[in-house]
């Protein structure tokens, strides 16, 4: 099949950026959406011009590298899978395919279809851990969780960290990202020591981070590739109140007399 | 030659380790963050290392690739960890998990490491819990347990079909916290060009920034590669897209013994390949086999669909070949045996590709049971290949996956160059010829949490306030040679794309180094291979400019030491004159088929030493000793 593409290119951070159209041939059915782009990059280098950037790396929907918009949709027209994962049989002969990278003011673009996501580190750092040293440590077994709460966690743990929510939210919020990790750990036994601070630092990075406010469009949920639900944006937020309201960890300390 | 010690403690092999503890020399806390510490790699091994350093109190400095430290190749492993917990009363123990590794690895690993590594394990899913790793739980709260192939017990620990993902997780977390405790310094998008030796001991790295293209340098007590393995010297294999040999190979071009090139998995449950524009193949995991038979049409060129072929008509071949083990043979075996029968003409639909059929399974246990283990699997699938697994059977074949061999290290970890570490899938490790399901992440966790963080101390202890800044002039030397290397790629003003290069030395190595190797084919091979080198620095092009993000530059720096690599590893399979585990020379083999070892002659590792461009490479060997598990014949029947 033949395609015809219209690939953002950007020099670098600062340097303004257009869409550049190629057309393909020879794209086959089977082929994923980056091998389609490979194919895209070796035409480009054997006529003399510079291939397009982009990110990826496990290829097959697990390491969050790759960040295509396709289409004006983040990761493309694929339910619940990331750009590698989209087989180019989700287009027809003939289509026009317009390719985007992942667009937020906290996720500067480095080269045409690659941007900087490492503001979600960052979120990481503010308290998306529990704190422990390497060392023996407790039989795992003396801690029991129930299989419905492991698997809760699970299915929170499952953020592959792409950013998709991000692009796709018409705020830019990374509630879904954050939610999902604020509850992965606060579902877990380990995690209760320090899970209201966890919620409310890493709720304030995200702010300071520059992304914006959830306003429940719940765009977010449709475009993340593992399926996050939003129900963690409640259960992030639900954990937010409470530390802000009572912050039950936090020693008080004697009254002051003044 | 190099002189190689590998500083095996004393005493009965049980009490090795905890001897070695109780008399590794150590630093105190007050004096730990006047050291520096680079780890390259932020996989399972380099992540779990760091941040334990840094949590001693080490000023660490770490870099990878990708554009964060959570993207590592890792991240991917599916099916689980191993650990001999025993949880299932089912006779499992360290001695146990001992026995199956030296034996999976058809007896071509260190004793004495393969010990360390089954008595560190089970610490390992205590750890991981404690980080809040997700393991699958029983109803009643406890870890659950599956079966993995090569062994008799129930020891592999998961997290759905994600265990990778989370374990690195986990990892990559308590790194982070390291970061923001200001402990550890993250350089992610950027790549090792170069290690400096002062004085015969590693003082640092030379690297380049992927995003600026900018050569800058850090000076360190201790460098740690941790950079992972080398499957992609095929071009198609089950790794990620990026994964590479250069930090090893640079490593190795200043002097580290490379161990063992040839020892290279071919996994046997992958998606077969579709077409050449294929730059990856999928791996279903092995997990699989515990409920998936494994067959093909005993009549050559059947094209009958799979559920109009009666029983009889169906080649179970491994339940058939191996009563005992059956589906669950080690990999080497049931990938060796995938490729007998496409061989002898009996692939599915006359194509290379067997059946793995989960209709029996569904039969017994139900679609829920079978989709609650496997379904993010059978979505995987069906999402490539348009076929439900649920409804016929998963097409599979062999594929590259995992490379055993790697820079030679001692008990310590440490490479036969003082202050230089290799852990994880980056060094020959502890798997032998051949590796078993689910302990390669087992591996890279007991390097980087448990074993790494203890024995670093004694070569630190040594050099206490004996700094090295970076206006030492090695530095400025070593950064100029890199800069004058990416010039001179950026310089090839050829036709023909780094990946097309690459691919074609893929194809070369998959026909002559892959899953059965002669004599003749490796010669041939070698020679092959120098002529892509001469395609690579006559008829190869590298676009775009060196002083920006530039992928095609990266891969062209990369090639030039698969190329190498590549040389080398048909040179070491051609050497290693016996058939052992993974390693298949068809001149040594039984009459039906299976490998023929020469213990007397090849009961070693063999490290090799770079002597220079254009000059051949030198073999030392390190003799390894069989006294807690005497040699014995592998058999799985
Ligand atoms: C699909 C798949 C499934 C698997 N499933 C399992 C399983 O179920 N159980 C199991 O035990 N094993 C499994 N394995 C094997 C296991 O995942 C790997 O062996 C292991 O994760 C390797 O970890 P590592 O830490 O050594 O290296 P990696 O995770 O490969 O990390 C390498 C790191 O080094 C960095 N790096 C490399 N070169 C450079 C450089 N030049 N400069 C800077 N940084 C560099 C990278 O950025 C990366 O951070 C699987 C492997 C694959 C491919
Ligand atoms: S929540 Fe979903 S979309 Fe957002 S980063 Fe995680 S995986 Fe990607
Ligand atoms: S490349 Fe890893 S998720 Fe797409």
């Amino acid at each position: 099949m033949r395609v015809i593409l219209h690939v953002w290119r950007q020099d670098g951070p600062e340097a303004s950026g257009g869409f550049e159209r190629h057309e393909l041939s020879a794209v086959e059915p089977d082929m994923s959406f980056l091998e389609m782009l490979d194919t895209l990059n070796e035409q480009l280098i054997s006529n003399g011009h510079d291939p397009v950037t982009f990110d990826s790396d496990c290829r097959e929907g697990i390491c969050g590298a790759c960040s295509c918009v396709i289409n004006g949709r983040p990761h493309g027209p694929g339910h619940k899978s990331t750009t590698c994962q989209i087989r180019m049989r989700a287009f027809c002969d003939g289509d026009e395919i317009w390719i985007e990278p992942f667009r937020s003011g906290a996720f500067p673009v480095v080269k045409d279809l690659m941007v900087d996501r490492t503001a979600f580190d960052r979120i990481i750092e503010a308290g998306g851990y529990i704190s422990t040293h390497s060392g023996p440590k407790p039989e795992p077994n003396a801690s029991l969780v129930p299989h419905s709460i492991a698997e809760e966690a699970m299915d929170a743990a499952e953020c592959i960290g792409c950013g998709a929510c991000v692009a796709a939210c018409p705020n830019a919020a990374a509630m879904l990202f954050t939610a999902a990790k604020v509850s992965h750990l606060g579902l877990l036994p380990q995690g209760q020591p320090e899970r209201w601070k966890r919620a409310r630092s890493m709720v304030e990075k995200m702010d300071e981070e520059g992304f914006g406010a959830c306003t429940n469009f719940a765009e977010c949920q449709d475009a993340c590739p593992k399926g996050v639900s939003i129900r963690f944006i409640g259960r992030m937020n639900r954990d937010y109140m409470k530390a802000a309201l009572c912050e039950p960890e936090t020693r008080q300390g004697p009254l002051k007399a003044h | 030659m190099l002189e190689l010690d590998a500083s095996i403690p004393e005493g009965d092999i049980r009490e090795k380790w905890r001897n070695h503890l109780e008399h590794v020399k150590l630093v105190g806390p007050r004096n730990r963050p006047k050291y520096d510490i680079v780890v390259v790699g932020t996989g399972l091994a380099g992540a779990a290392a760091a941040s334990s350093l840094a949590a001693q109190g080490y000023r660490v400095h770490v870099m990878c690739f990708q554009d964060s430290s959570r993207r590592a190749h890792s991240i991917a492993a599916q099916g689980g960890i191993n650990a001999p917990k025993n949880y299932r009363n089912d006779g499992d123990g360290v001695y146990r998990l001992f026995y199956d590794t030296q034996k999976g690895g058809d007896f071509r690993a260190r004793e004495a490491n393969v010990w360390r590594l089954a008595e560190v394990a089970t610490g390992i899913i205590d750890q991981c819990a404690a980080q809040g790793v997700p393991f699958a739980r029983e109803y009643g709260g406890q870890l659950a347990n599956r079966s993995f192939g090569g062994v008799l017990v129930e020891r592999t620990f998961y997290c759905r079909g994600q265990t990778g993902q989370q374990l690195m997780l986990g990892a990559y977390q308590a790194l982070h916290q390291q970061v923001a405790a200001g402990n550890a310094v993250m350089y992610p998008r950027t790549e090792l060009q170069d290690v400096v030796n002062i004085d015969g001991r590693c003082r640092g790295v030379v690297y380049r920034c992927l995003q600026t293209g900018e050569i800058r340098s850090i000076a360190a007590d201790a460098v740690v590669l941790a950079t992972g393995g080398y499957g992609n010297v095929f071009f198609q294999s089950t790794n990620a897209f990026n994964c590479n040999v250069t930090a090893a190979w640079r490593a190795h071009k200043r002097g580290a013994g490379f161990a063992n090139p040839c020892y290279v998995q071919i996994h046997p449950t992958c998606i077969p390949v579709s077409g050449d524009f294929q730059c990856k193949l999928t791996l279903m995991s092995e997990s699989l086999r515990n409920d998936g038979r494994v067959w093909v049409p005993k009549k050559p060129g059947d094209t009958r669909r799979p559920e109009q072929i009666p029983e009889d008509e169906r080649y179970y071949y491994l339940e058939e070949r191996y009563p005992s083990f059956g589906n669950l043979v080690p990999r080497d075996v049931a990938a060796r045996n995938a490729k007998y029968v496409c061989d002898e003409g009996l692939g599915v639909d006359g194509k290379r590709q067997v059946y793995l059929d989960f209709a029996d399974a569904i039969r017994d246990r139900g679609e829920n049971v079978i989709g609650e283990r496997y379904g993010n699997l059978f979505d995987m699938y069906e999402e490539i290949t348009t076929d439900s697994p649920y409804k016929v059977p998963m097409r599979i074949f062999p594929a590259v996956h995992y490379c055993m061999g790697g820079l030679w290290v001692d008990y310590n970890l440490m490479t036969n160059i003082p202050g230089l570490y290799a852990i994880g899938e980056a060094n020959f490790s502890d798997h032998g010829a051949n590796r078993l399901g689910a302990s390669s992440l087992m591996q890279c966790l007991a390097d980087g949490y448990m074993i790494l963080p203890q024995t670093i101390n004694d070569s630190l202890h040594d050099i206490y306030m004996d700094k090295v800044t970076t206006d030492h002039p090695a530095f400025a030397a070593h950064e100029q040679s890199v800069r004058d290397h990416i010039a001179g790629l950026m310089a090839r003003r050829g036709s023909r794309s780094p990946m097309a290069i690459h691919k074609e030395l893929g194809e070369v190595m998959w026909h002559h180094c892959g899953m059965a190797r002669t004599a003749e084919g490796l010669t041939e091979a070698m020679g092959k291979i120098d002529s892509l080198k001469h395609a690579c620095e006559h008829d190869m092009v590298v676009p775009g400019r060196a002083d920006t993000t530039n992928q095609a530059l990266e891969r062209a720096g990369r090639l030039g030491d698969f190329l190498d690599l590549a040389h080398l590893m048909c040179r070491d399979a051609l050497e290693r004159d016996e058939s052992c585990g993974c390693h298949f020379r068809e001149e040594h083999q039984t009459d039906d088929g299976e490998v023929v070892r020469n213990d007397e002659a090849f009961g070693n590792v063999a490290v090799w030493e770079w002597k220079g461009e254009g000059s051949p490479h030198e073999k030392t060997t390190e003799a390894l000793s069989f006294d807690a598990l005497p040699l014995m014949t592998r058999s799985y029947k």
